[in-house]
């Protein structure tokens, strides 16, 4: 698959999205500002890859993939998914684009209905989308269970009978359902204990093999996306810091936050052998409110005076690697 | 760090039962460890391992019913708490053993600026007149690296973040000068950039204030960067306790040795499939007759299955001085264990 890549066009382009959620104040409620979650952003996927969209909470990484998706409603900027726009298909053309596209969630606790079994769960896309008969959905929903792991017998339990892993396994068999392209994993991991969460990445690694998905994975956990993903975008308070190659990116991050936030990853090796760490100060500003210039400017430990000045743009640095940054010479 | 120092804290054969109507839970069993001068102990373990309750039990913070402390000793320089008074137990909560929270959002009070909320122990506990606790407050702020200490008393919760009001939970954690500071999980809640200020502030309060510390978390890479000691638990019991640096680099325990394994790294080779650990963590439903990590161990035989191992010293030390495990399984030396 690796050698096809170069040849076909990318399954999911990005550009200038942008999400604003307004901020209404005052007695009449007026519109004074915007809580820019993500500020033009931009980024492709190719088949069968997966892109690691690591940053701290709050910087927006949840709300792209949730834009890209079109679960809100993006303030401007075009998704080409396998050749459509998203943000512009009539409800009915999206309704239809669905299946190919799936998002699996955070909180495998709070994304299931309590209240339906699991073979209902991962039935209701079948429900909503297929025309099978019941012995055809009753077939294809074991078939799911057995791909994700989960033994067939617990098809009518509900979700509260199951551990997190399991959930999660639930979650991921639902997204599967509809056989989709591209799947958004958003933060798939970070409610589960260490020993579960590598048979859940183990899992996502293993379909992705076997059915060519394609994944945007979220994380906040830079080992586990330095693990999974082919290529990683840094985001910063809604914008793109650094897009690079994994193995590039790790050896040499080349924004300055890329690195301090590498740098400040506690390592399990107490022999001291890890690198200076970068510890910033101060935290993130608000993205109602955010600094003139670089958003960057106000922690960057480089910072120079043009920073605080003109916004630097996302432009290559190297081969297949994009950086904004006033320090980065463009190629 | 210091070897033969004398222990501050010591807990044996520590024992808490959950009596719910839907049966028991049996969270902590058999834990036993000692905590020595100027130490900072890190406690591992996944959900359930029994690591928080463990420390909640000791200071009588758990709600009974349903918890039930119902066996052995903690002795806080030689003087079991466990037995002690409501009252006397006040004296030695918050004055002697301070306590930060995993959460910073829900354990301050949202309804009272922090200068009162660390004020309230130096009052409570020492006695301190207004004035006096007030300028100690502005010390403790400084000494947590909060900029305008003394601007920032009046300031309420919501007005700090996530960083700074750990930070905040630390100054009124150390606010009495206690001789065992117990954080449990203090810094899971924030980024890691934030948890990289909170980890250097951290060693920082430790060369000068010199406490010992019980560090509890999920995060190896947190405990490698600033334990002296680990206490592995796992199922309510203590898997493997020793030195950080030969318990990361000669695990003896298949569960601590798993867990090493399934942790991806930053730097060096990348794994190409991660190593799981199969199976679920255990219900604690009855006091464990077997080891709590058989059933997902790769290295399991009969006799795990029909006794629970204690622990024991894998070298000359004395049990709980140097590096010992509860299993029956023999590890391979070091020289084949050894992880990059």
């Amino acid at each position: 698959m690796l050698d096809a890549r170069d040849e076909t066009a990318p399954l999911v382009q990005v550009k200038n999205l942008k999400m604003y959620f307004p901020i209404y104040s005052g007695l009449l409620r007026r519109h004074s500002g915007d809580v820019k979650a993500v500020d033009d952003v931009s980024f492709h996927i190719m088949p069968g890859e997966t892109l690691g969209l690591v940053g701290e909470s709050g910087c927006g990484k949840s709300t792209v993939g949730r834009a890209v998706l079109r679960l809100y409603e993006p303030t401007a900027g075009s998704v080409r998914i396998d050749g459509e726009d998203i943000p512009t298909l009539t409800p009915e053309a999206l309704r239809r684009k669905r299946p190919t596209m799936q998002m699996v969630f955070q909180d495998p606790q709070a994304s299931l209905n309590p209240r339906m079994t699991v073979a209902d769960i991962i039935g209701e896309p079948l429900d909503e989308h297929t025309t099978l008969s019941r012995d055809e959905k009753l077939a294809r929903i074991y078939e799911l269970m057995d791909q994700v792991g989960l033994n067939r017998a617990f098809a009518n339990r509900y979700p509260y009978a199951f551990s997190g892993g399991q959930r999660q396994r639930i979650g991921i068999a639902r997204a599967l359902a509809l056989n989709p392209k591209f799947i958004v994993c958003d933060e798939p991991i970070a409610a589960l204990d260490v020993s579960i969460q590598a048979q859940v990445v183990n899992l996502l690694e293993e379909l992705q093999d076997r059915l060519g998905l394609t994944y945007l994975f979220i994380s906040h956990d830079l080992s586990m996306v330095r693990h999974i993903a082919d290529r990683v975008a840094v985001m910063y308070l809604g914008q793109i810091a650094e897009i690079s190659p994994r193995d590039a990116l790790y050896a040499q991050p080349l924004h300055p936050y890329a690195e301090a936030l590498l740098s400040a990853v506690p390592e399990p090796d107490p022999s001291g052998a890890q690198q200076q760490r970068i510890i910033l100060k101060g935290d993130v500003p608000s993205p109602a409110n955010p600094p003139k210039g670089c958003n960057f400017c106000t922690r960057c430990p480089k910072v120079m005076d043009i920073c605080r000045e003109v916004e630097p743009k996302l432009q290559e640095a190297a081969p297949g690697r994009q950086v904004a940054c006033h320090l980065i010479n463009p190629l | 760090m210091p070897d033969g120092a004398k222990p501050v804290l010591e807990v044996r054969g520590l024992k808490t039962v959950f009596r719910t109507r839907s049966g028991a839970v049996h969270a902590v069993n058999d834990v036993s460890f000692s905590l020595r001068e100027g130490e900072l102990l890190g406690v591992v373990g996944e959900s359930g391992s029994g690591k928080s309750v463990t420390m909640m039990s000791l200071i009588g913070l758990l709600p009974s019913p349903p918890a039930d402390v119902c066996g052995g000793q903690v002795l806080l320089r030689g003087v079991d708490i466990l037995k002690a008074t409501p009252d006397e137990l006040r004296r030695v909560r918050g004055a002697r053993i301070g306590f930060v929270f995993q959460d910073p959002m829900t354990s301050l009070n949202p309804v009272f600026n922090v200068g009162n909320q660390i004020m309230e122990p130096l009052r409570k506990h020492k006695g301190m007149s207004k004035a006096a606790a007030t300028e100690r407050a502005v010390e403790l702020l400084e000494l947590v690296g909060i900029p305008d200490a003394r601007r920032r008393l009046k300031s309420y919760p919501h007005q700090f973040s996530g960083g700074m009001r750990q930070r905040v939970m630390i100054a009124i954690a150390l606010a009495c000068d206690p001789e065992v500071l117990i954080a449990d999980e203090p810094t899971t809640a924030l980024d890691v950039t934030i948890q990289a200020q909170i980890l250097e502030l951290v060693k920082e309060l430790r060369q000068k204030l010199g406490m010992a510390i019980i560090w509890i978390t999920h995060d190896l890479g947190v405990i490698a960067g600033i334990a002296d000691r680990i206490l592995v638990m796992y199922g309510g019991q203590v898997v493997e306790q020793g030195p950080v640096r030969e318990v990361f680099h000669a695990p003896q325990h298949p569960y601590t040795r798993a867990l090493l394994r399934t942790i991806p790294k930053l730097h060096g080779a990348r794994e190409a499939r991660l190593e799981a650990i199969e199976g679920q963590p255990p219900i604690l439903t009855a006091a464990p007759a077997a080891c709590p990590f058989a059933p997902r161990c790769a290295h399991a035989f009969d006799r795990c299955r029909a006794e629970n191992p204690a622990r024991h010293s894998i070298d000359s030390r004395a049990l709980g001085e140097g590096h010992d495990v509860a299993c029956f399984w023999q590890a391979p030396a070091p020289q084949e264990a050894a992880h990059a």
